[in-house]
C-alpha cells in the first residue's frame, strides 16, 4: 500500500473546509491533495475551501492553477492562510480571503514582535479597483490608488501618484498616523477612528499631507 | 498557421462587447483571415443573434465540451463570409457547465486550422469570466466613458494583471463627442488616465447599431457607418497596421462633400 509521505488535514470549521498542508515541495502537496479529494469526491463536492500553506511561497500561477483545479471538482476555493507575505499577496491579488478574521475588523497582520517604527511595505504598481493592500507598519505606493481600491496600515501611508480609493492609516489606533500623496482625493479617508470625504476641489491637484488635529482631519499642502 | 485567441472582456453588461465581437469577426473576414467567434455567454446567448444566425443553431458550446458532437457540427457558418463561423452558447445551461480548462482544450484544438478565435466574454468577473479568459493569448477590455464602466474595467484589468494574462488591451465604446465637448461625458484622455492600458479603438455612439443588432446584419459591413469604420480600423491594428484614430468630431467626408455640416 502506497504511505504517501505528505501530510494533509483536514477539518470542518464553521461553513467550511479547512485543508492543512505539511512542509513538503509544491508539486508534491498539490498532487497529494487532488489525490486525497478524488479518493473521496462526494465528500469534496460543493464545498467551500479554507488552505492552510503555512510556509509555502505560492505565485499567481500556482494558486490560480490550483483554484481552477479545485473548481472543476465542485469546490470552492475561497481563502488561503500562510505565513509568507509572497502568498499572501498572491492571494490577495486573486480576490482570495487571507485570514479567517470576523467581518468588520480590517484585515491587518497581528503584532507578534514589535515592528521596528520606520519599516514600510514598499508597493510599486497602481492599486486597481477591488484590490486591498494591508500592511501593519507604514505604507508606500509608487502608482496610483484607483477608485474601489482599499489601502490599509497600521503606521502611516505614502502614496507617490493619485490617491483616489480608501485609505485608512493608523488602522490599529495610531493618530499620529498621516496620509500623503501626490493628489489627495480618496473616497474616504480614515486615520486610527476618524473618517472623512474628500471636498471638491478646485484647480490643479497638489502634493497634500492629512493628519488628524485635535480629533479633526485636516490636509493641507506639502511644504519640506 | 496558428490562431491568436482573443477574448473582448468588460466587468459591466451591456457595454458593446457582443457588438465588437460581432463586427471584429466580420471585419476580419472580410479581409481574408479565417475567422470562428465562441460566445461564452452560456444562459443569456446573444451572439448569434446579432450575427443572424440563431435560426441555424443545432449544437452548441456545451454540446463539444460535453462530448455530444465534434467541434465541426457545432460551428456555423456565416450567411455573406465563408471563412466566418460562430460557436454558439447553450441557452438552457448556466456558466458551470464549462470549465477554464475546457476552453483552453477547444482553442487548442481550434488553433492549428485558423488565423484568429474571438470569445465573447460575459458580464461579471466569476466563472463566465474566468472560462472566456483561460485560453486568451490577447485581452481586449471594452468600456464606454462612463464613472461605473471605467470603475469595473479597472477591476477587471486589476484580475487579469493578477493572472498575468499579459496587457490588455482598451476599447472605449459607444462615445458622444458633442457630451464630450459640453464636459457631460468622460473624455477619452480620461478614461486612458485611469485605467492606464494601451488603447487600441475609439467607437462613436451610433443608433445604427441597434437596427444591425435587430437585424442580424454587422455594422461593419456597412460602409457609411462610422462605428462600423471604428471596428474595421481595429481589426486592422490587431492585423498590425498603424492606423490613426478617427477624428469623431469631424463631419463625415461624404457629408462635407454634400456641403452639409
Amino acid at each position: 500500500m502506497d504511505e504517501t509521505p505528505v501530510a494533509i488535514q483536514i477539518k470542518g470549521i464553521r461553513d467550511s473546509l479547512l485543508v492543512t498542508l505539511g512542509g513538503g515541495a509544491w508539486p508534491d502537496l498539490e498532487t497529494a491533495l487532488v489525490k486525497s479529494i478524488d479518493d473521496r469526491p462526494a465528500f469534496f463536492q460543493g464545498a467551500r475551501l479554507v488552505l492552510d500553506v503555512a510556509g509555502q511561497v505560492l505565485h499567481v500561477t500556482e494558486l490560480s492553477a490550483l483554484r481552477d483545479v479545485l473548481s472543476e471538482r465542485g469546490i470552492s476555493l475561497w481563502a488561503v492562510l500562510s505565513e509568507s507575505p509572497v502568498t499572501e499577496q498572491t492571494a490577495q491579488n486573486l480576490g482570495l480571503a487571507t485570514r479567517l478574521s470576523k467581518p468588520g475588523r480590517p484585515e491587518v497582520r497581528e503584532a507578534g514582535d514589535e515592528m521596528p517604527g520606520d519599516a514600510a511595505l514598499w508597493v510599486q504598481q497602481t492599486v486597481r479597483s477591488g484590490q486591498k493592500i494591508a500592511y501593519k507598519g507604514n505604507l508606500v505606493v509608487l502608482g496610483d490608488v484607483n477608485p474601489g481600491a482599499e489601502i490599509l496600515a497600521g503606521g502611516s501611508v505614502v502614496v507617490w501618484g493619485r490617491l483616489r480609493g480608501v485609505v485608512h492609516a493608523g488602522a490599529q489606533g495610531d493618530e499620529k498616523a498621516v496620509v500623503c500623496a501626490l493628489e489627495l482625493s480618496p473616497t474616504q479617508l480614515r486615520i486610527a477612528g476618524e473618517i472623512a470625504i474628500s471636498p471638491a476641489r478646485k484647480g490643479k491637484p497638489q502634493p497634500e499631507i492629512a493628519r488628524l488635529k485635535d480629533g479633526r482631519l485636516e490636509a493641507e499642502p506639502w511644504q519640506a | 498557421m496558428t490562431a491568436k485567441v482573443v477574448t473582448v472582456t468588460s466587468g459591466k453588461g451591456g457595454v458593446g462587447k457582443t457588438t465588437a465581437v460581432a463586427n471584429l469577426a466580420v471585419a476580419l473576414a472580410s479581409r481574408g483571415q479565417k475567422v470562428v467567434c465562441i460566445d461564452g455567454d452560456i444562459g443569456l446567448r446573444n451572439l448569434d443573434v446579432v450575427l443572424g444566425l440563431e435560426n441555424r443553431i443545432v449544437y452548441d458550446l456545451v454540446d463539444v465540451v460535453e462530448g455530444r458532437c465534434r467541434v465541426r457540427q457545432a460551428m456555423i457558418r456565416d450567411k455573406r463570409l465563408p471563412e466566418l463561423h460562430l460557436i454558439p452558447a447553450a441557452q438552457t445551461r448556466d456558466k458551470t457547465a464549462v470549465s477554464p480548462s475546457d476552453m483552453v482544450r477547444l482553442c487548442d484544438e481550434l488553433r492549428p486550422e485558423l488565423d484568429w478565435v474571438l470569445i465573447d466574454s460575459p458580464a461579471g468577473i466569476e466563472r463566465g469570466f474566468k472560462n472566456a479568459i483561460a485560453a486568451a493569448d490577447r485581452v481586449i477590455v471594452m468600456t464606454n466613458p462612463e464613472v461605473s464602466a471605467v470603475r469595473d474595467a479597472d477591476r477587471v484589468v486589476g484580475l487579469l494583471e493578477a493572472e498575468e494574462k499579459g496587457p490588455a488591451a482598451l476599447v472605449i465604446n459607444r462615445v458622444n463627442p458633442a457630451m464630450i465637448r459640453r464636459g457631460e461625458m468622460l473624455s477619452v484622455d480620461d478614461v486612458i488616465d485611469l485605467l492606464a492600458i494601451d488603447l487600441i479603438g475609439i467607437v462613436p455612439e451610433d443608433d445604427g447599431v441597434i437596427v444591425a443588432s435587430n437585424r442580424g446584419q454587422p455594422l461593419a459591413l456597412d460602409v457609411r457607418s462610422k462605428a462600423g469604420q471604428a471596428f474595421q480600423n481595429i481589426a486592422r491594428r490587431l492585423l498590425g497596421e498603424q492606423v490613426p484614430f478617427m477624428d469623431l468630431d469631424s463631419p463625415s467626408l461624404l457629408q462635407r462633400l454634400l456641403g452639409r455640416k
